[in-house]
């Protein structure tokens, strides 16, 4: 009988090596390690402790969540702050669940504001046993007004100040987790790795206010009366994370592991981290609002999805997308697309005519036989944008087919640079 | 690899619950709530974590889905279409507590399964060879699912079939609007597929081999018989021709092509499962009169509320409160039935008969019992024809178990395999600490 071996998904991230890459990031989650024992237990390869430093006092009600068209929780945002609970109690739990999950990684995230501070947590983490450290720099609400998280994270000469007093004082992995709150993010991977980190962790949560209660004007959560900015993240967070992740990947002069973050809610999502350059992925919201038991899909749909691709290890997959990704400019401006409508799979409810009609280029109609609910695109107009094919809710019904226009490649840059001929514009309706 | 002819009366019948296109599967996953602890999971007699599957359906792992169906219930497949769902987990969803509908779970796991099926997929390996051997005695669902589980712990298997196809009622007696006897035979090959299982059909037990012979040459036996032939009511006429047992009758439209000219008139006797689907078989059939006769009221039926409902709608007279007096026969065939009516108390009113015309007569009444086969056997103990065992489907015997009709009376295919499983788990065990027992001497 012949045996399937199966893909291994050892990850190395930074040289924290896990059974998989797939992490609880430092959250509520990894509070505790009674509940980081039970995450291993369900499968976790590794758990990202709950961010240790002077314990505070948070308030209540902590959490928020943004719900769209019936599905709760498509995203959330928090004001918690970093552990309530005392670091000699963190510590002693964090050297009990190294004793018994020695093959599993143990990250402790870390903020304190003093080069002393970061010494002493320091050294007392690695005793502990931890395998890696996370320097938190990436919290956006409550911390950063005392001048930690974001606020380190958001000024690369702090975050390289600071990264390279803990380069210096860990003998094990130093990540860097980094907030999006910023602009650009590659000033502030360089700033890691001019500090010294072994890798980066991204993205942190999203400044952001999740709602309203319009009834008494009060913003959410609500804290007797009155709110404040949180920190967003959930599946809605996804693009923002996998944006950021890329623009690292690709950066030439970036060279560190990345720990992806960011609405990871399934193995497709952690996958598409991967194929992006991270070489571990963490996740917190899913986890918090269903579960440690969803790691069991996502161990099996990352093992299911590598047999299929043929990747025997994650090392083969991870960055594979990188490459793809380029300048605007260097798109192809001669690459033909139009949309197809399979007339047989077609249930007529002419979401695309009416998305084409106001939200594209006017080029998909109703049949002119008005018993027939099937539209028409007019392909001399269609300009390939994709707005039926999102929004038609039958699955491959519209289907966006390449066009040979004779024209040979050219990019915006090709054009403005070597002359190349640009084919006519569609839709243009002049 | 199918035995059965392609004229076989159950072909004409279409499936009254179609499987799911992509879109509709997804949509029904992505409605599930993923509870913790779920009410669905504990009213699936094998434990399926449903909640799980479906979750794997909605992330597009459908394999996982799969696995996680079949590492529970090996027969998920045929348990998708032919659970009473509605009484089950999908009674328990919790939607149904907040008057949303509940999530068509058996509709997901038909989905899962089925493609798992079209793939060729295969999940499980048969362990390593212990060296013990297992005699399981039917072929049915429990015995199957038994085989199956000892066979991934290692243990080798012989099945010891009396009729020809495996299967037992999962191929002779489901409503052929859930599911074929093709796919329930499909189903069969593709359980026994973990290999190492040798099937000897054809083999009654205490003619053909004996049961001391069984204790004699295997380490520990599992008895998953099922029950015996249709009771039949022996009244005046009972040896008219188209009087027969509706068990029998259902296997015939199953597995051949029935003898149906002629008539026009059908009577079920009883109101128990087995007569509301053949009610609903007859009338799918196209015999115009179809009525179900039943001594007690409509509410006291044991067949399912939902599927009499069915009956109903597709045409069946119900007769309540009417007790079989006689059969009426003309040149040799039956013509009728006569009944006495009965008052709720259920007994007879005086004066007060009903005769039913009917061409052909099925009872469906109960089956015999064939726990008998083993009534001498040392440690078995018997309560009306019915095997006793324990949680773990241990008997008396230490070398004996049992699972399926044979000891909780006639219950549903999941039931079989649930028991079939905890009885291979309980002989592993038992393996086991024989061996314990063997190294500490």
């Amino acid at each position: 009988m012949s045996t399937i071996v199966s893909p291994d998904l050892t990850a190395n991230c930074a040289g924290i090596i896990t059974p998989n890459p797939f992490w609880l990031a430092s959250a509520p989650p990894t509070n505790s390690g009674d509940q980081i024992m039970r995450a291993f237990d369900a499968g976790w390869g590794g758990a990202v402790w709950k961010t240790l430093g002077q314990p505070i006092q948070n308030v209540s009600s902590r959490f928020g969540g943004l719900h769209y068209r019936g599905t709760r929780g498509i995203g959330f945002n928090n004001i918690e702050l970093i552990t309530d609970r005392p670091v000699e109690t963190n510590l002693r739990e964090i050297a009990e669940v190294k004793r018994r999950y020695p093959k599993h990684g143990v990250i402790v995230s870390l903020m304190v504001e003093s080069r002393d501070e970061w010494q002493d947590l320091i050294k007392r983490s690695i005793d502990a046993g931890a395998d890696g450290l996370e320097l938190n720099f990436g919290c956006p609400h409550g911390m950063c007004e005392r001048g930690m998280g974001s606020a380190v994270g958001q000024e690369p000469k702090l975050n390289e100040t600071i990264t390279s007093w803990a380069a210096e004082f860990s003998t094990i992995p130093v990540l860097v987790k980094l907030t999006p709150n910023v602009d650009n993010i590659v000033p502030h991977g360089l700033a890691a790795q001019r500090g010294g980190a072994d890798g980066v962790s991204l993205i942190n949560t999203i400044k952001s206010v999740i709602g309203i209660d319009i009834d008494n004007f009060v913003p959410l959560p609500k804290v007797d009366g009155r709110s404040t900015n949180g920190g967003y993240c959930g599946p809605a967070v996804k693009p923002i994370a996998l944006h950021m992740v890329s623009s690292l990947g690709r950066a030439p002069e970036f060279n560190l592991p990345i720990s992806g973050i960011g609405g990871i809610s399934n193995w497709r999502d952690a996958v598409e981290f991967i194929l992006l350059g991270s070489s571990s992925v963490q996740v917190c919201t899913e986890v918090m609002l269903r579960g440690y038991r969803v790691v069991e899909d996502m161990i099996e749909g990352l093992t299911e999805y590598m047999r299929r691709q043929g990747f025997a290890n994650l090392g083969e997959m991870v960055g594979r997308a990188v490459p793809n990704l380029s300048e605007w400019g260097d798109l192809d401006l001669n690459h033909e697309t139009v949309a197809k409508i399979n007339p047989t799979s077609c249930i007529g409810c002419q979401a695309c005519v009416v998305a084409c009609h106001d939200g594209a280029h006017q080029c998909i109609h109703p049949a002119e036989d008005k018993s027939v609910r099937v539209p028409v695109v007019d392909e001399s107009e269609c300009v390939g944008c994709n707005l039926c094919e999102i929004v038609c809710p039958v699955p491959g019904c519209i289907t966006m087919e390449e066009v040979d226009n004779g024209f040979a490649p050219a990019s915006w840059n090709q054009h403005a640079e070597e002359g190349l001929t640009l084919r006519p514009k569609k839709g243009v309706h002049t | 690899m199918s035995k059965l002819p392609a004229t076989r009366s159950e072909t004409v019948f279409v499936d009254a619950k179609p499987g799911y296109s992509p879109v509709q599967a997804l949509t029904e996953a992505n409605r599930c709530l993923y509870c913790a602890d779920a009410p669905c999971v504990q009213a699936c007699p094998t434990g399926i974590d449903i909640p799980e599957f479906i979750r794997k359906i909605a992330t597009d792992n459908l394999r996982g889905s799969a696995r996680t169906i079949f590492d529970a219930n090996i027969f998920g497949m045929s348990c998708a279409r032919v659970c009473p769902v509605e009484v089950l987990c999908v009674g328990k969803c919790v939607y149904n507590e907040m008057d949303v509908p509940p999530i068509q779970i058996g509709k997901l796991q038909r989905y899962a399964t089925d493609a798992a099926f079209e793939r060729g997929d295969r999940f499980f390996e048969a362990g390593p060879d212990s060296g013990k051997k297992v005699a399981l005695l039917g072929g049915g669902p429990a015995s199957l699912a038994a085989a199956h589980e000892l066979r991934r712990k290692g243990h080798a298997c012989t099945i010891f079939e009396q009729a020809e196809l495996l299967g037992g009622l999962s191929t002779t007696g489901v409503a052929p609007y859930k599911m074929k006897a093709d796919r329930a035979l499909e189903e069969v090959e593709w359980v026994l597929g973990i290999g190492g299982v040798e099937v000897r059909t054809g083999v009654q037990i205490g003619v053909d081999i004996s049961v001391e012979e069984l204790l004699r040459d295997f380490d520990a036996v599992f008895v998953g018989l099922g029950l015996g032939a249709d009771r039949l009511l022996h009244l005046p006429g009972g040896d008219l021709a188209g009087i027969r047992g509706a068990v029998d009758w259902i296997a015939e439209i199953k597995t051949d092509k029935a003898a149906l000219g002629g008539v026009r008139r059908a009577v079920v006797i009883g109101g128990g499962n087995t007569a509301i689907d053949t009610v609903r078989e007859l009338r799918g059939l196209g015999i115009p009169e179809v009525s179900l006769a039943y001594r007690g009221a409509e509410a006291q039926m044991s067949g399912y509320v939902h599927e009499w409902s069915w009956a109903k709608v597709e045409g069946v007279r119900g007769v309540f409160g009417a007790q079989p007096l006689a059969y009426i026969g003309e040149g040799g065939a039956v013509t009728g039935v006569r009944f006495a009516r009965l008052d709720a108390e259920r007994q007879p009113i005086a004066g007060e008969e009903l005769t039913l015309e009917a061409d052909l007569v099925l009872l469906a009444i109960g089956q015999g019992r064939l726990g008998e086969l083993l009534g001498e056997t040392e440690g078995i103990t018997l309560e009306r024809g019915r095997l006793i065992v324990d949680d773990a489907g241990r008997t008396g015997n230490p070398k004996i178990f049992a699972g399926g009709d044979c000891a909780n009376g006639g219950k549903e295919v999941v039931n079989a395999v649930d028991e079939g499983k905890r009885a291979a788990i309980a002989i592993d065990l038992a393996f086991g600490q024989a061996l314990c027992g063997g190294e500490a001497t």
